[in-house]
């Protein structure tokens, strides 16, 4: 088991033809994902790296079967490609474009909130991968290893560096989901929490969060009622500045509040483990399991 | 991106929002041109500058006449305001604006509106406590904030903003006044893509009648785009030299006031190797995000805005490679820090394909460069280095 894909989800990718659709749908090809073919309005009927190419969503799925689908088109363009997506029946939806206006997001969540049943990943985010199975989106996929650690994640990078420790460490990874450095992402670590809880492939979680909003310390108050499963916690941005954005549009301190001092101190009162060195993500979730007696 | 209060008034007066009058000035003669103009007898001269706390820091004040208005606009125009808000260096003040008098007032109220990250809703927040710092307000007293969450399906409905005009005490005329100024307010939230709306004070004035005194927007930089005419607006000279000339390379540059400069690809990742310097006692210079391509091209932008900074002593660079293979990173740095002339320290730290061989090419390089193996041990070297 795993969460939200395994090796028989089906992807199609919107922005296929463009730039950065063709090298990483490559990339997703040669790990073995089941990429079945894209949409790119005016090229239906062509071929893109051996697979169809369609002019809408609705086609797409109705002759692929797919259930997933991934977006690379420029940020414009994303809330009209989300709604596409919702309207085709595909029941996950990865946005891997940074840059898409915050009130976009909010209608985009909204229409989602309407239909039921879809899961929104993204924007501004590398994407889900179950390690050996499928991966979509723009990590490195030689890094993973499969294995019994769930990640959940606001940044990219920082999320390689927890599956390269994890890895390391011969834990390896059941899903790694990145959530995105917008202010309105499509998944919460609430819901990434819930997934893992629920997915007997999974064995402990680390959780990484960054200065801005409160996502983390809901998420700490949800765990406590709801996760038995140990988790490992970590916030980026102990030393940033108030008031300045760092880098993703939701990485920002406003009126004082969502410093990281908050967010620890809500891992702390909630009874999470947690390190303040990203250097020992993986060497504190092995302590941690230890201590459980599941090492 | 943030506007002027000269400009916030002007947009939301398009959106039939009762706005103090004001005449912009660059210079004393128009300073007085405006107060003669406004006729009143007296006049506001405020420093328009991307800063709250104007008034205690002396860039707002009352003036009686023609004269006075210039000899203020004389002393603000061309110096930095200082205050709570900004650095050290304070704001430069380009302008001001000469606004009508229109104290005393009846009361002063507040309103105002972001997108919160909970409800993932536009949410206004309106008190009779204008006039003041609203964190304070909802630190000291959060029962005197009215929030209002606006479902973006049906978007603000007049039964809402009734609620709260009802709620602020406001009688007769006003409760309609206030009610087409909420509902004119969130019309400009969403056509232009606000992520920050402020009126503090929304003043009661004496003859019954509404104004907006100030005004603060934030816009929504990812929606710039669809937006030329406010994109226009923008004041480079309210903004870091060094962040500015990082935007124009599409560099994410935030400056610090340590000495260790940083180059990292992400975001978060790049705040984590901030973080980390300052676990092993050092004091990080800067955030940059170098993005996803580290080429060379890049890595020698983001060296110069790095050393540009007088108290850089030494600089770590900490990419994760992923896709992009380390041999050519590392082959990148080492041309960046020959082209730049690179005489600080600087650590390496690459992690992800061909890690081994892009640090063998590091070390060979003849410069000045140390690789590190993981980010502790980044951390450590580069903190040694600079206190070497």
């Amino acid at each position: 088991m795993s969460v939200l894909v395994n090796k028989d989800t089906k992807v199609l990718v919107q922005g296929f033809t463009g730039k950065n659709g063709t090298f990483h749908s490559e990339q997703a090809l040669a790990y073995g994902t089941k990429v079945v073919g894209g949409v790119t309005p005016g090229k239906g009927g062509t071929q893109h790296l051996g697979l169809p190419v369609f002019n809408t969503m609705k086609q797409a799925v109705r002759e692929t079967g797919a259930d997933a689908s991934v977006i690379y088109v420029p940020a414009p363009f994303v809330l009209d490609s989300i709604v596409e997506a919702v309207d085709s029946g595909v029941g996950l939806i990865v946005v891997i474009t940074e840059g898409v206006p915050t009130i976009d997001m909010l209608k985009a969540k909204r229409y989602i909130e309407t239909t039921g049943g879809v899961r929104l990943i993204g924007p501004n985010c590398p994407g889900i991968i179950t390690p050996g199975e499928c991966k979509i989106g723009i990590m490195p996929g030689h890094i993973h290893r499969p294995g019994k650690i769930g990640i959940v994640s606001r940044s990219g990078t920082l999320t390689y560096e927890a599956v390269a420790q994890t890895t390391k460490l011969g834990l390896g990874q059941s899903t790694c989901i990145g959530i995105g450095g917008d202010p309105i992402p499509g998944t919460s670590h609430i819901d990434a929490l819930e997934l893992f809880q629920n997915d007997p492939q999974t064995e402990a979680i680390i959780m990484i969060g960054e200065i801005g909003g409160s996502a983390e310390e809901e998420a700490a108050e949800y765990a406590r009622a709801h996760v038995t499963k140990p988790i490992v916690g970590y916030i980026a941005g102990v030393t940033a500045p108030k008031g300045k954005r760092m880098g993703h549009a939701g990485a920002i301190i406003s009126g004082g509040k969502g410093t990281a001092e908050e967010k620890f101190a809500a891992f702390e009162k909630a009874g999470i483990a947690y390190t303040r060195s990203p250097a020992e993500l993986g060497s504190t979730m092995v302590e941690l399991l230890k201590s459980k007696g599941m090492m | 991106m943030n506007l002027h209060e000269y400009q916030a008034k002007e947009l939301l007066a398009k959106y039939g929002l009762p706005v103090q009058l004001g005449v912009l000035a660059t210079t004393p003669e128009e300073a007085a041109a405006a107060y003669d103009k406004l006729g009143g007898k007296f006049a506001v001269v405020k420093a328009q500058v991307h800063a709250g706390g104007r008034g205690k820091a002396g860039g707002v004040k009352v003036v009686k006449s023609r004269e006075e208005a210039a000899e203020l606009a004389k002393t603000l125009i061309g110096t930095n305001l200082v205050t709570y808000q900004t650095d050290a260096n304070g704001q430069p003040v380009n302008s001001v604006l000469v606004c009508e008098d229109m104290y005393p007032v009846e009361r002063e109220l507040y309103l105002g509106a972001v997108v919160d990250r909970g409800t993932r809703r536009v949410t206004f927040m309106a008190s009779t406590e204008g006039g003041v710092e609203i964190e304070q307000v909802a630190h000291d007293t959060p029962e005197k904030i009215l929030k209002v969450t606006v479902d973006p399906l049906v978007g603000m409905q007049p039964c809402q903003a009734r609620e709260v005009a009802f709620a602020l005490g406001l009688k007769g005329e006003q409760i309609k006044q206030f009610t087409q100024l909420m509902l004119g307010a969130y019309d400009a939230f969403v056509e232009n893509d606000f992520a920050l709306f402020e009126i503090n004070p929304l003043a009661v004035r004496e003859n019954g009648q509404l104004a907006c005194v100030d005004a603060k927007i934030g816009i929504d930089s990812n929606a710039l785009y669809r937006h030329a005419d406010l994109a226009a607006q923008r004041d480079k000279s309210q903004e870091n030299e060094r962040e500015l000339k990082a935007s124009e390379h599409e560099l994410n540059y935030v400056a610090l006031e340590g000495n260790i400069g940083c180059m990292v690809n992400g975001a978060g990742l790049a705040m984590a190797t901030m973080d980390i310097i300052k676990l092993y006692g050092g004091q990080p210079a800067n955030f940059l995000d170098v993005g996803g391509g580290a080429t060379k091209e890049r890595v020698i932008e983001a060296f110069k805005l790095i050393l540009a900074d007088p108290s850089v002593q030494g600089v770590l660079i900490n990419i994760f490679g992923g896709i992009v293979r380390c041999d050519m990173i590392a082959e990148a740095i080492i041309a960046a820090v020959k082209e730049v002339n690179v005489t600080v320290p600087v650590v390496v730290r690459l992690e992800g394909n061909n890690a081994e061989l892009g640090a063998k090419l590091l070390n060979e390089s003849g410069l000045k460069l140390t690789s590190a193996e993981g980010l502790a041990d980044a951390a450590q070297k580069i903190v040694a280095a600079v206190k070497a």
